[in-house]
């Protein structure tokens, strides 16, 4: 049973503020979800005054700048700065995306950062993906073939079946999408999510795959699936433009054809 | 480990206009439900006498039972346009958030009208 409460221990209660003492016209407020496990307290939102005429566009920007010369206990991951990693994944403003390419003009008033929702927090903004990364696993992401393959060339791909993959194969697995779905939040337990479910979609699709059956065989089942509501949280938050819910309805409509129907 | 806290999810979220008419489907859908309670006694007084009859009349006609009519009639076409809405996403058309948001807006514009229209056509008859 879904549960819209947070537990008592995760209620967020307010933290410190740390005044700027610049008159800088140009200053932004951070609003920015803190944990740590060293001090035995509930979760708190600290705030941070910063000039933006010192600072990058992104909101990575000014989380790095934060950092380095206000609070170095922050404790986020990042890595890429380009959109291509999908480290910095975290909700800004009220929406899941990643802090490298989401510019700070876009966020209205102060500018609220929290870790990925739903999550068990490890740190600040770093969530345990453990659980996300297992869901991954489970769907095989790699290529699964019976027959060899042929003796003297590579297994070849026709260029129509090559561009079924686009849409797909961009996927960093920021886990943007998973995070922002209110079906995985309630039975991230047994229901798959948007990311796996995409990536699942990305080997059925691969004319190379010969383990189509088995794959949606494993789906086949009334949570790792169909706890898909197409409520298109996933395809409104992916930083990269990709469409989960598209991937996932495409899957239910294969199970439903090898049927006869 | 355990004590880990979950990160806010609702509290912080701010649903895009997709996902609240995902949810308030599935309210419409209760409220359907608990409407056919209704019709149901509505039917059953017809069949147990005339006094049983008035008296569900009475109810249904005054201003609460009124209002919850509108609820229903409103419920009975958006819950009807946006079962369409779903049945047209699941032949995989309508994907492209641009088409989400237009199909929304249409299936909520629709089901004012429906719902304006059978009230003039109800009063009117």
């Amino acid at each position: 049973m879904a549960e819209f409460r947070l537990p008592a221990n995760s209620v967020v209660k307010q933290g410190k503020h740390f005044k700027a003492d610049t008159t800088s016209p140009n200053m932004r407020v951070f609003k920015i979800y803190r944990w740590s496990p060293d001090e035995g307290e509930n979760p708190r939102t600290d705030t941070y005054e910063v000039d933006m005429d010192k600072c990058g566009p992104m909101v990575l920007d000014a989380l790095i700048k934060i950092k380095n010369e206000i609070d170095p206990t922050l404790t986020f991951r990042r890595s890429c700065r380009e959109g291509i990693c999908g480290s910095c994944s975290m909700n800004i403003d009220g929406s899941n995306t990643l802090a490298c390419t989401k510019p700070i003009d876009e966020c209205k008033g102060d500018v609220k950062v929290y870790p990925l929702p739903h999550m068990p927090v490890v740190k600040d903004l770093v969530p345990d993906l453990t659980n996300f990364y297992a869901q991954y696993a489970s769907i095989k992401p790699w290529i699964e073939t019976q027959t060899p393959p042929p003796p003297d060339k590579e297994r070849l791909q026709s260029k129509e079946d090559r561009e079924k993959l686009d849409g797909l194969y961009e996927c960093i697995l920021c886990a943007c999408c998973s995070t922002s779905c209110p079906s995985y939040w309630w039975n991230s337990d047994k229901y798959l999510g948007p990311a796996a479910l995409l990536q699942s979609y990305r080997w059925i699709v691969d004319s190379r795959d010969e383990a189509t059956g088995e794959r949606l065989d494993e789906l086949e089942d009334p949570f790792k699936l169909y706890r898909c509501h197409t409520i298109m949280n996933c395809a409104k938050a992916c930083p990269k433009g990709l469409n989960p819910a598209k991937a996932i309805t495409e899957i239910k409509k294969l199970i439903v054809e090898r049927r006869g129907g | 480990m355990n004590d880990r806290p979950l990160s806010p999810h609702l509290q912080v979220y701010k649903l895009p206009l997709p996902a609240l008419m995902s949810i308030f489907h599935r309210a419409t859908g209760v409220f359907l439900t608990l409407g056919t309670i209704l019709l149901s006694i509505w039917i059953i007084s017809l069949a147990t006498g005339a006094d049983n009859f008035d008296a569900v009349r009475s109810f249904i006609g005054s201003l609460i039972g009124q209002l919850l009519l509108l609820g229903w009639t409103f419920s009975l076409f958006y819950h009807l346009f946006n079962g369409i809405r779903h049945l047209y996403w699941d032949m995989g058309k309508g994907f492209e958030m641009k088409s989400v948001y237009t199909s929304g807006y249409l299936t909520i514009i629709g089901a004012a009208v429906l719902t304006v229209l059978a009230w003039i056509i109800g009063y009117s008859a």
